[in-house]
């Protein structure tokens, strides 16, 4: 259960990463926060069966991950940890779905392949994406983001809330375990009974706690209003990425640029 | 002032699990007093505090800070006015970095940015944590994380200072440290703490619980004297009023 452990403190660097600085982490919040919600609008509108087209929509988390300063192998780690759950979802896409979609030599590809493909295809960048979104923004200020662009704050202080739940379980799930594997004496846990109360503890105490946190921010003046740590002004960057990378998209989802360029190439080399 | 006046009257708490935990407080504290909660384990300190700005109701009683009853209108004004150090400081620093967590308070105050920055800076000079700023709370030791958590009420500039066990887990610098800004904050303080020779240092008032009741309450040196009170709470003579073991 070492692994539970892990994983939160893993979550939290990426808060951390958003305290470093590059030019996209000096963006204004909302310029990031509309620029990744479209290009994630984007990406999903695609068919299922949608894979060439998708590829260039990788420059968007490229080049932002390349302008950002973020450590490329943890970023990459953190969206291959949810690929498993995308295969999960498109499992039995192969099965149901025979019909022969493109042929590569011997090997004839049915529609089911190409679409769980695309399914782990569009999970990727979408899901990496909102990574890097948190990784260069915070949390918190992409709920305050959220909160100006007109969201009701009863929505973006819940969803801070359960964002902070979540660290606030996994911190009790591993100190619990921890306690119960030391005391287990090397033996592969205490069996099934003991885990029943363990649960029914964990729940309680992680209750308390975020009851306590909870408490420790209302003392501290907090009344549901975010602050974040930069308010900068809507800038002339913060236009220029919103505006240039919506085009982008606009551009590659109503034209499929890729046949575009195969033609031209098959045109130039026959 | 009457402003940081706080009064506990006939306070009963009792858990949901029917342990009785308070049974019949009343004390009063009157502004720029300093004032220890001593006791044993389990003696309801923490219960106690924690009625100071509201966090637990009183089953029975009332709890009046500076002359209002803490009711749902009254509750917000009196958490800026109560500053409090909870006993355990993981759960009071939930922000990703140290500065962002003392910054947390005066930006709530809605001060602007240069002083929100000037009293963090400040306030976390005085725990001795400056160089602690950028580092994430969850990285830090037990004992930094007290001073940070400390900082961050402090931040805050609050009127009456209500702290759990603030020198419990810091080294013998720190503490000089804390007692000297204690000494120094010329408001209302109210501790617990099992650190006696401190308490001899900043209180002149000490209040013993015993099971959930005030045993005594009076000038802290007499407290410290009547060593069949001491005895029956579980309690000792600090080591600085006991003479010393060598010379002896
Ligand atoms: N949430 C709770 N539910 C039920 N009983 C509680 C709860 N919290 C504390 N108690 C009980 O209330 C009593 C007083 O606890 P409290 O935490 O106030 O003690 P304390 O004086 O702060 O002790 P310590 O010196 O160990 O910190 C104890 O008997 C404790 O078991
Ligand atoms: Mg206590």
């Amino acid at each position: 259960m070492r692994s539970i452990d892990g994983a939160v403190l893993d979550l939290k660097r990426l808060d951390l990463l958003a305290t470093g600085d590059s030019i996209i982490h000096r963006l204004d919040a909302r310029a990031k926060v509309v620029t990744t919600l479209f290009f994630i609008v984007m990406v999903v509108s695609y068919k299922r069966y949608a894979l060439a087209e998708l590829t260039p929509f990788l420059f968007f988390p490229v080049i932002t991950l390349a302008l950002s300063n973020l450590p490329i192998s943890y970023i990459l780690k953190k969206i291959a940890a949810i690929l498993p759950i995308a295969i999960f979802v498109g499992l039995f896409n192969p099965l149901f779905d025979r019909e022969i979609h493109a042929v590569l030599g011997p090997i004839s590809i049915s529609g089911g392949w190409i679409s769980l493909v695309s399914i782990m295809g569009r999970s990727a960048l979408t899901v990496g994406s909102a990574i890097i979104l948190i990784a260069t923004t915070g949390f918190i200020s992409i709920c305050h983001a959220l909160n100006r662009l007109g969201i009701p704050r009863v929505f973006t202080v819940q969803l801070l809330f359960l964002y902070r739940y979540i660290f606030v379980l996994t911190e009790e799930a591993a100190r619990t375990t921890r306690a119960r594997e030391l005391r287990a004496c090397g033996k592969k846990g205490l069996g099934f009974s003991s885990f029943g109360p363990l649960i029914g503890h964990l729940l309680i105490r992680t209750w308390a706690r975020a009851e306590r946190i909870h408490m420790a921010m209302v003392v501290r003046g907090f009344s549901g209003e975010f602050h974040s740590r930069q308010i900068n002004r809507f800038g002339r960057n913060d236009y220029l990425y919103v505006i240039g990378w919506s085009l982008v998209f606009i551009i590659l989802r109503s034209k499929d640029i890729t046949a575009i360029l195969g033609a031209a190439c098959t045109g130039l080399f026959s | 002032m009457s402003h940081h006046i706080v009064e506990v009257k006939n306070l009963q708490h009792v858990y949901a699990d029917g342990t009785i935990a308070l049974k019949d407080l009343s004390f009063t504290i009157h502004h720029g007093e300093s004032v220890a909660i001593i006791g044993a384990n389990g003696a309801g300190k923490s219960t106690l505090l924690l009625h100071l700005n509201g966090y637990l109701a009183p089953t029975v009683g009332e709890v009046r800070i500076g002359g209002f009853p803490l009711t749902q209108e009254t509750l917000p004004e009196i958490r800026r006015t109560v500053g409090m150090v909870f006993q355990d400081p993981d759960d009071q620093l939930f922000m990703p970095t140290v500065y962002e967590d003392v910054a947390f308070g005066p930006c709530n105050l809605g001060l602007p940015e240069e002083e929100v920055r000037q009293r963090a800076g400040e306030a976390l000079e005085k725990v001795g944590a400056g160089h602690l700023a950028q580092k994430p709370p969850y990285h830090l030791s037990g004992g930094e994380k007290k001073r940070v958590a400390i900082a961050t009420v402090l931040s805050m500039s609050p009127d009456i200072l209500v702290m759990d066990e603030p020198t419990n887990g810091l080294d013998p610098f720190s503490r000089r440290q804390l007692i000297g800004l204690l000494k120094d904050f010329h408001h209302t303080r109210i501790f617990t703490s099992h650190d006696l020779d401190m308490v001899i240092e900043l209180c002149e008032r000490t209040i013993v619980l015993h099971q959930g009741e005030v045993k005594a309450d009076g000038p802290t040196i007499e407290i410290f004297n009547n060593a069949q009170l001491l005895a029956e709470c579980r309690l000792e003579k600090p080591l600085s009023m006991q003479g010393c073991p060598v010379c002896r």
